[in-house]
């Protein structure tokens, strides 16, 4: 039997390569992919948590699906938004986008 | 102490997860990461398994791998500019988002190691996709058609964001 902590660990761990990938790129894409990864490590925890705590009611799971879909709607929105601005501006590097903070 | 066979598989699942996710926010060549990223969400995909989230797991492959995936690969290619490999992706200082990662790490490490979590032994894997379909429709309709309307939005959403605005476009 895997102990739940390996779970945990394995989604901390992902989630901080996450915070990394966020915090580190300048490319609006690379960081719409730091969020998917921290999406992805929220949801290893919830199915963990309903696996381990609540075996019979699959409420993890149930938020997961929600989570999958909201960053299906997230991916798409953010990505509509890169290539607006790509085409504003030909590039979408985030740190040199600064047309809202005058 | 010996690792059983579903050890064995999680340890080696989960080096593909963090590895190929460490490749993710590294590589220089946004389309290399994009493809490390599917080979990442593929592992999150085994662990389901291990979990005995069997439905979870196909929505992984086909929601994340087979959609998201193929739009960021999308917005790659519109963006294409940006996708050479002699660009520098990285902020000015990405010490200090080391830091912060490092920072997180430590803390959740601290918050659930010392922890006793109080876990009996575990039921055997049982199929998911009835129950989850039946509490989708009683328990959590209303979520559930939430969802939609979300997704619909979002779908309005990112076609009106996208769409060239030509000067003498009527609409």
């Amino acid at each position: 039997m895997i102990p739940l902590e390996w779970y945990l660990g394995l989604s901390a761990a992902l989630f901080c390569t996450g915070i990394y990938g966020v915090l580190s790129r300048r490319n609006a894409i690379s960081i719409l992919m730091g969020i998917e990864l921290m999406l992805n490590a929220g949801n290893i925890n919830l199915v963990a948590f309903g696996r381990f705590l609540q075996p019979d009611v699959l409420t993890g799971h149930i938020f997961a699906v929600f989570v999958i879909t909201v960053a299906a709607a997230e991916a798409a929105v953010g990505l509509a938004i890169v290539i607006s601005v790509y085409r504003n501006v030909a590039h979408i590097n985030i740190d040199e986008i600064n047309v809202m903070k005058w | 102490m010996p690792l059983t066979l579903q050890q064995l598989a999680f340890a080696l699942i989960s080096l593909v997860v963090i590895g190929s996710a460490v490749l993710v926010v590294t590589l220089r060549n946004i389309f290399h990461s994009v493809l490390f990223l599917a080979l990442s969400f593929l592992g999150v995909a085994g662990v389901y398994l291990l979990l005995a989230a069997d439905f979870l797991a196909a929505a992984q492959v086909l929601i994340y791998i087979g959609a998201i995936i193929v739009l960021m690969m999308f917005a790659l290619m519109l963006t294409h500019r940006v996708m050479t490999a002699n660009v520098i992706q990285t902020v000015g200082h990405p010490w200090l988002a080391l830091a912060v990662a490092g920072a997180m790490l430590v803390i959740l490490f601290g918050l659930f190691v010392f922890y006793p979590w109080d876990t009996g032994a575990l039921p055997d894997a049982a199929p998911t996709t009835g129950i989850i379909g039946r509490q989708l429709l009683t328990r959590y309709v209303l979520p559930f058609e939430l969802a939609s309307i979300v997704l619909l939005v979002a779908m309005i959403g990112a076609i009106v964001l996208a769409k060239e605005d030509k000067p003498d476009d009527p609409a």
